[in-house]
């Protein structure tokens, strides 16, 4: 290529990537570099005028956050959640794809349908009918009182709130897992499975031994994809229980909106960060935990 | 005499075990319609629900099929809770977002994968760094960003920080690889200058991508929550979750009858979209890990 053409094709391309970069830049990078000052000085919302006023207050920030009840509650519950919820929801999702892939032909497409239904739906809308469902006079306490049980009132008691919002959780997340497994385990040679039948190996064996061993870097996709949003957890206690009873499903996240709301925009920052190393960290982990294994 | 001691037996392990796998395919279906039941089971509440009348909730929460079915909660929703409005912010947001990223992740796809400039590696890096940077880091600064450029409450500042997205570019500049470069070449030597070659060629040829790209935008967007939550501050700007999670955490907060209409009518199209173009959503899903 002569000079000229080069240069030419390279302007046509800054054209081309020109809005992005514009868009990009104005709107991500801009907001990521300051996010990182933001959470070492005490900037409030009154100091969106006058940014360059605010004062550094350093790692008194961290220490301040962590010295706070509240967040280490946050932090806490956070756990909870991603503990008890990531397991479960790829569990659901694993069942229901192996039991797709066992010969399931017909109705596969409706099946697939329906389990993928609730991803696509706003959060905001189920949260609406699964608070009308947890009611303490609601459906799921009806079908519990006709096998003679009392159920609590769901979403207002401090032991409930977090489990509740955790099946919630994983009811609205097990499809996309669900159809990442699927494509997963169909790309599966079947001659392994085949010829340890024919070692005489059981069902549970089979899987044990050769399904999910071979399934190992599609579990861990799905893993890192669904604890990247579950450390995030936020929109669930938000729109069901607004962080309570007494704090119980306030997570990290919602911490960070309320520090936000009440205009404390350097702890807000500070804490997302908390969040961003959890996430960072979580994801290493599960990198050498599920790679290490073989 | 071996030969014909041996197949019977031969046979009825046979039969046998066909037998077990069709015993065993009846439970796979029996535990798949009663998970897929509980799955939908919220959905139907859901509709159950909103053509209840208000006293019946009341009276009986757990009850399940409606005794004097009305659609009165629609009606509100349109005469008294200017759900048009919402609807269209709604429609507005998604639509630009969705044209957006179209157009511009595809562009710079095609820049990153077929041209040469000085810079593209280090855009390239900056691009799959930010892919993993979780939306709560930036949520603060992004505010003070869009509140100094005096966008809160306009629909450029509900949908600029949407405009373009990191995933869509790494996506088309994955696809756009996978053209054949003599095609290109080709059409540079018959005199087709570079934006051209981008429409007339890249384009049709991208259609897969496009369609997950754009299917997975106007999803995120239709039920992006937090950010018009915190830009859109009148009502005249509120989207359709925004302005149905204020009503339910506000003076309508029991009245669940109308909640749960307003709720049908959040969901619909979204399912309408996803029932029509379901095989889309799942392959975008599988081959891109997004939901």
């Amino acid at each position: 290529m002569t000079t000229a053409i080069r240069r030419r094709q390279a302007a046509v391309a800054y054209l081309f990537v020109l809005p992005f970069v514009a868009v990009f830049g104005v709107f991500m990078l801009v907001p990521l570099l300051s996010s990182v000052v933001m959470s070492f000085t005490d900037f409030r919302s009154s100091d969106v005028a006058t940014p360059w006023a605010v004062n550094f207050v350093g790692v008194r920030q961290y220490t301040h956050l962590f010295a706070d009840p509240v967040f280490r509650r946050a932090l806490l519950n956070t756990a909870y959640f991603v503990l008890v919820g990531i397991p479960l929801t790829m569990a659901v999702a694993l069942v229901l794809a192996m039991a797709l892939n066992t010969g399931v032909n017909r109705f596969r497409t409706v099946f697939r349908v329906g389990f993928y239904t609730p991803v696509v739906t706003s959060v905001v809308a189920v949260a609406v009918v699964w608070r009308f469902i947890l009611q303490p006079d609601g459906l799921i306490n009806r079908v519990l009182g006709g096998v003679g049980i009392a159920g609590p009132d769901w979403l207002h008691s401090s032991t409930w709130a977090m489990p509740s919002l955790i099946v919630m959780a994983a009811w609205r997340n097990m499809g996309t897992l669900m159809v990442i497994f699927l494509a997963g385990l169909q790309a599966l040679p079947a001659e392994v499975s085949e010829a340890a039948t024919a070692d005489g190996a059981g069902a549970w064996q089979r899987f044990r031994h050769v399904t999910l061993p071979l399934l190992r870097p599609t579990l861990l996709l799905g893993a890192i994809l669904i604890s990247v949003g579950y450390l995030q957890f936020f929109e669930e206690p938000f729109v069901m229980t607004e962080g309570g009873p007494l704090n119980a499903t306030l997570s990290a996240t919602y911490f960070t909106y309320n520090q936000f709301g009440f205009g404390r925009y350097g702890a807000a920052s500070a804490a997302s960060y908390v969040v961003f190393v959890a996430i960072a960290a979580v994801s290493i982990l599960q990198f050498r935990l599920l790679r290490a294994k073989d | 005499m071996t030969v014909t001691l041996e197949r019977p037996v031969v046979e009825q392990t046979v039969a046998g075990s066909v037998k077990k796998r069709r015993n065993h395919h009846f439970w796979v279906y029996a535990g798949l319609i009663i998970a897929g039941l509980l799955t939908v089971l919220p959905f139907v509440w859901m509709l159950l629900g909103s053509i209840k009348p208000d006293g019946e909730i009341l009276n009986d929460p757990g009850g399940w099929l409606p005794h004097s079915p009305t659609l009165d909660n629609y009606r509100q929703w349109f005469v008294a809770l200017h759900i048009g409005t919402f609807f269209r912010n709604s429609a507005i947001v998604a639509v630009v977002t969705v044209l957006g990223n179209l157009i511009f992740c595809s562009m710079v796809g095609y820049a990153m994968a077929k041209l040469d400039f000085p810079g593209k590696r280090p855009l390239f890096a900056l691009v799959m760094v930010t892919l993993m940077v979780p939306g709560v880091v930036t949520f603060v600064p992004l505010f003070v960003v869009v509140a100094k450029m005096h966008l809160v409450n306009t629909y450029a500042g509900l949908i600029l920080p949407f405009l373009t997205s990191p995933i869509g570019v790494f996506l088309m500049r994955q696809f756009i690889r996978s053209i054949p470069d003599s095609l290109i070449e080709a059409a540079r030597i018959d005199g087709a200058g570079e934006f051209r070659i981008f429409a007339r060629i890249v384009l049709p040829l991208s259609g897969p991508p496009l369609a997950t790209l754009g299917i997975l935008t106007f999803l995120a967007s239709w039920n992006n929550f937090l950010w018009p939550l915190v830009v859109a501050q009148n009502q005249d700007r509120y989207t359709l979750p925004v302005a149905l999670s204020l009503y339910s955490t506000g003076e309508q907060a029991t009245n669940y009858g109308l909640l749960l209409a307003g709720s049908v009518m959040v969901i619909a199209p979204i399912v309408a979209v996803f029932i029509a173009l379901q095989r889309w959503f799942v392959q975008g899903v599988a081959t891109t890990g997004l939901k």
